[in-house]
């Protein structure tokens, strides 16, 4: 995992709420039995026509859309299904961070576990990050983990919970599987405790 | 000595499998007793073992089966099982070589007790009271009908557990479903949860779990609790769960995987302490009554977009959330429906009986009852798909294959099917379907197709009439 400790990047804007990971990454595209190469996949359903040509009036098939390293949307993003797969292919595509007034717990957890950071922020700043997105597409946000805040272009900042551990695990670019093996002897206790019970 | 705290269900079990508490600085790591695994989402699990050169730590607590891209249709007559494409067979081959590799059990395709992960658990007595069981698949969640914490993970955590029998978790909130009254004849525990995520809408109970309570959910069989549980997901929830009674116990007794003699006994007494404590207290509380519960069906896009059977499909300029209104028209626009329309009497082309919510047996009988000696309109085509090998051969041994045969639908092989649409069951691109899944997301029945969610009996209801059809005037005076 790449750690994360500040991105500053444009933004793009999926101005709906409740994307679920069946739209983030349709379940054909499932069948693999790999992290990698999911970007070309994400969103396939509402990205490429009947052809497989990619519809202009889709936002990441705006020009725009290519450096963006950040999604902004709607909220409860992430609803639905628990694959993986959701934060791969957006990593896959790019982004390193989502922004939403709120995330589904299954999909926000996944993407700590990737280094893909959800950001949650209130309702009406998500709005304000639209409307300036809209007014300049080249607007540079700037998220920074250490400190927990996003910044809009002109400096204001807003805090973002993030759960402590996983933002060190972030920071650190460690993942938590290193973590939970070293409380092997704890673990070793805890089921000589329960020896018959299941 | 103070008194004990009261406490509620889900906090009898998390306290009860806390390796270490949370603090601010790190979550809880929990420990887990049954994980389950399936094909999709284990993989790349198995790789991270591979790679750090892990081994299964309890091999014992962790069953796979093949279920989401594995076919269902009918074996061809040389006995071989028709997988639908090259990824798909890599995909099973792959999990078939890594349950041998690291020693895990396997129900593989062909095998008598293959089925949908989350019907074979509870089917085979793995599913138990006071557990906790973890799955890489959100509807994990139907576990909970038995009183264990059961909630689906993300293939990171799939490799946590498989390394170390644990997760690190953060405890959730949790919110009481109390539901009295009695359901009318007609109505399901299918509609009960529908009506439940219509209210409280999709979003509506993330960072919870759902406690259900009261005495419609103590009046459910165990297969229509499934049914509740299974669909908590909907709202948001990270799991929901019914604490255990003489109702459970009998549904377990004698499987194959339940405690016997001494040890049932034993089991049957810390079961017993699995119910929330007189006085402990929910952060939420929804009460439904069950009387007031109609057919439901959905109209959207999300599992959250549900009505009465015989209510108008509501209208976005009567909203006054922008966002909801654009939601809503996208929705309208994407199912091709007019607002204030009523969808009795909308024709549809595929009727889906299946899935994870509603293809054990009593959801067969349901759908059966209703179409015994009876024809599937010829406009319609019905998959009846059972949700394993032994609901399968239960129902062949009931009969009901031959209703549903007679009636003109498929009988085809235990599986997810077109619930995801992974396996080549799949709706064409703007078919309608009446489907008894649980999602009804743009394409999740095949690209570009359109799903109203339903109870069993509306699905049996509606293949005959051909259009959406009200289940309760087809069961009534039966
Ligand atoms: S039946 Fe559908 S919801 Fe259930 S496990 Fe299979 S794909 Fe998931």
């Amino acid at each position: 995992m790449e750690p994360f400790v500040t991105l500053r990047s444009t933004a793009v804007v999926l101005p709906l709420e409740n994307v679920d990971t069946d739209q983030i990454i349709p379940a054909r595209f499932l069948k693999t039995t790999d992290r990698l190469g999911l970007g070309n996949d994400l969103f396939a359903d509402w990205r490429y026509d009947a052809s497989g040509a990619p519809r202009e009036e889709f936002v990441l098939n705006r020009p725009e859309a290519k450096a963006a390293q950040v999604l902004v949307a709607g909220k409860n993003f992430g609803c639905g299904s628990s694959r993986e797969h959701a934060p791969w292919a957006l990593l896959g595509y790019g982004f390193r961070a989502v922004v939403s007034s709120e995330f589904a717990d299954i999909f926000r957890n996944n993407a700590l576990g990737n280094g893909l950071l959800p950001v949650a922020l209130p309702e009406p700043v998500v709005d304000r990050i639209g409307a300036l997105i809209a007014a300049d597409p080249q607007s540079v946000f700037t998220i920074d983990l250490e400190s927990r805040t996003f910044a809009l272009p002109s400096g204001e900042r807003f805090d973002f919970p993030v759960d402590p551990f996983a933002r060190h695990c972030m920071l650190q670019g460690v993942d938590q599987l290193g973590y939970l093996a070293a409380k092997e002897p704890e673990i070793a206790a805890f089921e000589r405790t329960r020896a018959g019970a299941y | 000595m103070t008194q004990p705290r009261p406490r509620t269900l889900f906090a009898k079990l998390w306290d009860d499998h806390l390796i270490q508490a949370e603090s601010d600085a790190t979550p809880a790591v929990l420990y887990v007793d049954l994980h389950l695994v399936h094909e999709v989402t284990s993989p790349q699990a198995f790789s991270v073992l591979r790679e750090r050169g892990l081994k299964v730590r309890r091999t014992d607590r962790t069953l796979a089966t093949m279920d989401h891209s594995t076919p269902t249709t009918p074996r061809g007559a040389d006995g071989r099982i028709p997988v639908v494409d090259l990824q798909a067979r890599a995909q099973l081959a792959q999990l078939e070589r890594n349950c041998t590799d690291f020693g895990v059990p396997l129900y593989t395709l062909g095998s008598e007790h293959q089925g949908i992960v989350h019907v074979i658990g509870p089917e085979l007595g793995f599913t138990q009271p006071g557990m906790t069981i973890v799955c890489g698949d959100s509807h994990t969640s139907t576990h909970g009908a038995f009183g264990a914490l059961a909630f689906g993970i993300g293939t990171s955590e799939v490799a946590h557990v498989l390394a170390t029998q644990c997760l690190l978790q953060r405890r959730a909130r949790t919110m009481e479903v109390r539901v009295d009254g009695v359901l009318a004849a007609g109505v399901t525990a299918k509609d009960l949860i529908l009506r439940l995520i219509s209210e409280i809408g999709i979003g509506g109970a993330t960072g919870h779990v759902l406690e259900y309570t009261g005495s419609a959910i103590r009046a459910l069989s165990m297969e229509e609790r499934m049914t509740v549980c299974n669909m908590s997901i909907e709202a948001g929830a990270r799991a929901g769960m019914i604490a255990p009674d003489d109702t459970t116990y009998e549904y377990l007794a004698g499987r194959p995987h339940a405690p016997q003699g001494a040890a049932w006994d034993a089991a049957l007494a810390r079961w017993r302490t699995f119910a929330a404590d007189l006085g402990s207290t929910h952060d939420r509380t929804v009460i439904l009554d069950a009387s007031t519960i109609k057919p439901m069906i959905t109209y959207g896009t999300n599992p959250g977009m549900g009505i009465a059977v015989d209510a108008p499909v509501p209208t976005p300029s009567h909203l006054s959330d922008a966002s909801e209104r654009r939601a809503l028209e996208k929705a309208l626009q994407y199912m091709a429906l007019t607002p204030g329309e009523t969808l009795l009497g909308k024709a549809v082309d595929v009727v889906f009986l299946g899935s994870c919510t509603n293809s054990r047996i009593s959801d067969l009988r349901l759908a059966a009852g209703v179409m015994r000696g009876q024809r599937v309109a010829s406009t319609v085509r019905m998959l009846v798909v059972p949700g394993s090998q032994e609901v399968k051969r239960q129902a062949e041994a009931e009969g009901l294959d031959e209703i549903f045969r007679a009636a003109g639908a498929e009988w085809r092989e235990a599986g997810c099917s077109m619930c995801i649409a992974m396996n080549g069951d799949e709706l064409r691109p703007g078919q309608y379907a009446v489907s008894t899944s649980n999602r009804n997301f743009e394409g999740r029945q095949g690209k570009g197709g359109r799903t109203f969610l339903a109870s069993p009996l509306t699905a049996a209801a509606t293949a005959i009439a051909g259009t959406i059809a009200d289940a309760r005037s087809y069961v009534r005076g039966r």
